[in-house]
């Protein structure tokens, strides 16, 4: 495919994750630091906060499963999932994750779990859709063009 | 060397201004890190209180200030981490006769009115919110141009 086609693309699906709330403006200010210097800062962070992410989903799936939860130590992880996604504008991760914590504090398990599951879908949702787009500017960039910054 | 007509654009990487970095988040790490080499700062970043104060040369066992590649002209830490908070290593970073001098600024992802408060009060030169942004950094140069030490003469604000 052409280069240009494909960098169409790329700022129309860049576009409708905006559009649709999976990334809010933090996301642009991590696409405004990747440069010349530093060409995979986006992938790079991304990649981190995805890690981080399952480490954290695994330790309140076991957490929210004990027989007695430790609701202090559920809210910290949702707390620490909450940062890490606001971070980097994943925003309905973000949201997900004010609504959990709210229940944490009335430290209801049922509806804690049904947040818990939200979260995970969240989080999977997005991670699709940044790992597309991800893959389409190693298409461009595999094609010889440059990826377009979006303002 | 920067020649006598440059503005602060062009600096040597000896003039750089040093951040210490703190926060338990990985990903907040990396984004603290990249948006102030991006502002020409040099970055150390640290996971803990504890390490912080390693490196300034506070930790347990040590008592003398470090020199050189340690001098910090700035500290931004993150507020809520385990162990030691960064209200906590405000507080002993002020209590310090060799390091109170430092800027610290607190960051947060909670604005909570009296948390900012308490920390103004212990001598936080701001408070700012997460996440952070590339418009937030300019403030922080600011604070760290108050306190740049003396350079050939041209970044000394004078007294």
């Amino acid at each position: 495919m052409e280069v240009v086609q494909l960098q169409t693309r790329f700022v129309e699906y860049t576009a409708s994750l905006f559009r649709e709330g999976y990334l809010d403006a933090q996301f642009t200010q991590l696409q405004q630091l990747q440069d010349e210097s530093n060409p995979d800062f986006v992938v790079e962070v991304v990649s981190l906060f995805f890690e981080d992410s399952e480490r954290l989903l695994n330790d309140l799936t076991r957490a929210l499963n004990q027989q007695s939860v430790d609701f202090k130590k559920v809210d910290a992880n949702v707390h620490q999932l909450k940062g890490s996604s606001s971070s980097i504008g994943a925003q309905r991760i973000k949201n997900a994750c004010i609504t959990f914590r709210n229940f944490c504090d009335e430290q209801n398990i049922e509806a804690s779990l049904r947040c818990l599951q939200q979260v995970k879908q969240e989080y999977s949702l997005v991670k699709n859709k940044l790992d597309t787009l991800f893959r389409l500017e190693q298409q461009i960039v595999a094609a010889g063009g440059s990826i377009p910054v979006m303002e | 060397m920067a020649s006598a007509s440059s503005s602060l654009e062009v600096l040597a990487i000896e003039e750089r201004p040093h951040v210490l970095a703190v926060d338990d988040s990985l990903v907040d790490r990396k984004l603290v890190e990249r948006l102030l080499t991006n502002s020409a700062c040099k970055v150390t970043t640290a996971e803990n209180g504890q390490r912080a104060l390693e490196f300034l040369g506070l930790g347990d066992g040590q008592n003398t200030f470090k020199n050189g590649d340690a001098k910090v002209n700035l500290i931004i830490t993150d507020y809520c981490m385990p162990g030691m908070t960064g209200y906590e290593l405000l507080k002993k970073v002020k209590e310090s006769s060799n390091l109170k001098e430092i800027p610290v600024v607190i960051v947060s992802s909670e604005n909570v009115p009296t948390r900012i408060k308490k920390c103004l009060e212990e001598g936080a030169q701001e408070f700012m919110l997460k996440p952070l942004k590339q418009s937030d950094v300019k403030k922080l140069r600011w604070h760290m141009k108050e306190f740049s030490h003396p350079c050939n003469g041209k970044l000394c604000m004078g007294r």
